[in-house]
């Protein structure tokens, strides 16, 4: 059975199904048993607009809870106190290189403390279930994922399963196995280990942050489009450029920024959201060009091992918010990824991990296609730190110039003269 | 005959069983032809216009319908039909 809520708010209604709209109570649940459509956390605005102000977030702490009232916890936060609120950095020489005046990276490499946007989520999901009265929790993971559950649930005492593919990038296993939960690698691919989950989840009683506590898990990524859209100004940007796996990411983007437009927060909302996958795996960005608003699943095969997922749970609802919104999906293959990442190193000095090479390759792209305009404000979400996938880059960025200890040397390896200062 | 698979959250309506066999000339037939036997299984599994819920999958031979006819996928005798939700369960 699900955990019942221990505290129900007046913010918070309950679950609520997408699709056929039948009301649940704020359990661990996240599949509608009538008509098998994914749950949603169903907020009262009204309450919420009654009290939210700019003046009352900007009071708030320096991390992601400056938004709880938009957030699914009941009570407190205690876990994950220091995600979030990461730079927004303004890429004035990635715009020239591009043909953008106005660029900007949403800095989540350097998220707290697993340096990827999953901070986010996991902090509100591990919150969530320790209200909800759960000791064990678990996911599966494409990597980054499994870092946070895994760190999260050390510094919570909690039990932790995570749950990874058996070709992981090598640092995405090792920052799992420093914090000592049970890492459970399966042979197979992302789609397969989250099907395992599945079954796990409905034999073990606890909290599987993307499949029962999912419906909570999602709301975290939020926070992302929150912070952009404060730190413009409380200006929403012309562009968003999302990276996509599930699709899940792309939908709360969305779904923030009308959050914050119902909320009277920002005055006018007119943000296209443009979704990047990878070729070797781009279910959502194929259907988007073929017109389809479904998808065919597929087997991934790219080095962005982080988007790997061939069966996106959110697929669905990526391509509607894309549709809504008016913005462009677009793919690129490998090479552009380490391109990508390489470019934004070398003129942001932001080493990003596969993903963002993804992101920043499709940006390229859909400027180039005139899809972006270079007057338009444009915000790329960088979600995850290059450190953990340096096997996609090694073979891209030279060796270092080895010497003897001798200034003579090096003076002569480098073509400098002996007398400049 | 057309053999179809039921998944775990629609057997409470087949008697627990979790694969029948039925006459059907198309998928919306199928359905039909279970509904009579299985009353309340079209509900779950198509929307008030009777089409095809976004969160249930069916497949013919593995093939999803959506990339076939749809509803309109025409069976034979010996098809295998596999009626798929497509979020798998969690904690029930």
């Amino acid at each position: 059975m699900p955990k019942a809520s221990p505290m129900s708010t007046d913010r918070i209604k309950g679950l609520i199904c997408r699709e056929c709209g039948k009301e649940y109570p704020a359990v661990s649940l996240h599949v509608c048993d009538m008509c098998f459509g994914p749950l949603e956390v169903q907020y009262d605005y009204k309450v919420i607009k009654a009290r939210l102000t700019r003046t009352a977030i900007e009071a708030g702490p320096k991390s992601l809870w400056r938004y709880v009232d938009l957030l699914p916890v009941a009570g407190e936060p205690t876990v994950g106190l220091a995600a979030g609120f990461t730079p927004l950095v303004r890429a004035k020489n990635l715009g020239d290189e591009l043909g953008l005046d106005t660029l900007y990276i949403k800095n989540d490499t350097v998220n707290h403390p697993t340096l990827s946007f999953k901070d986010r989520v996991v902090s509100v999901a591990l919150t969530r279930a320790r209200e909800l009265g759960y000791d064990t929790v678990a996911c599966a993971s494409t990597g980054n994922l499994a870092n946070s559950v895994a760190a999260h649930a050390a510094a919570a005492k909690m039990q932790c399963y995570v749950f990874i593919p058996h070709d992981l990038e090598a640092s995405k296993v090792l920052g799992n196995l420093v914090y000592r939960p049970n890492v459970v690698e399966v042979e197979g691919n992302y789609d397969d280990v989250n099907r395992l989950c599945s079954e796990i989840a409905g034999e073990h009683n606890w909290a599987f942050v993307n499949v029962n506590i999912r419906p909570y898990y999602a709301e975290g990524s939020k926070t992302l489009a929150y912070e952009v859209v404060e730190q413009l100004g409380w200006v929403a940007p012309d562009h968003i450029v999302v990276p996509m796996a599930s699709g899940s990411l792309l939908t709360k983007i969305w779904k923030g920024l009308n959050e914050f437009h119902k909320l009277g927060l920002i005055d006018r909302m007119a943000t296209r959201v443009d979704g990047a996958q990878a070729e070797g795996c781009a279910p959502i960005a194929t259907a988007h060009k073929l017109g389809r608003d479904f998808f065919k699943p597929v087997k991934p095969a790219t080095i962005a091992k982080s988007l790997a997922i061939g069966n996106p749970a959110d697929g669905y609802y990526a391509l509607k918010a894309t549709a809504e919104s008016g913005g462009a999906m677009e793919t690129v293959t490998d090479e552009e990824i380490i391109e990508g990442m390489t470019l934004l190193a070398q003129t942001e000095g932001i080493f990003a991990e596969t993903a963002g090479g993804v992101t920043i390759g499709v940006l390229k792209k859909l400027v180039k296609q005139g899809l972006i305009k270079r007057t338009e404000t444009t915000v790329a979400l960088v979600t995850g730190n290059g450190l953990k996938t340096q096997e996609a880059v090694m073979n891209a960025v030279g060796r270092p110039t080895r010497i003897s200890p001798s200034l003579v040397h090096f003076q002569k390896t480098f073509g400098l003269g002996n007398h400049e200062r | 005959m057309v053999k179809v698979r039921i998944p775990t959250p629609l057997r409470t309506l087949t008697g627990g069983k979790s694969e029948v066999e039925t006459p059907a000339s198309d998928i919306q037939s199928l359905i039909e032809s279970l509904n009579g036997r299985f009353p309340g299984l079209k509900d779950r599994v198509c929307d008030d216009k009777g089409e095809i819920r976004r969160f249930v999958n069916i497949y013919l031979n593995e093939e999803d319908i959506r990339f076939l006819k749809g509803k309109h996928t025409p069976l034979k005798d010996g098809d295998e039909v596999s009626i798929v939700p497509a979020i798998a369960g969690g904690t029930q």
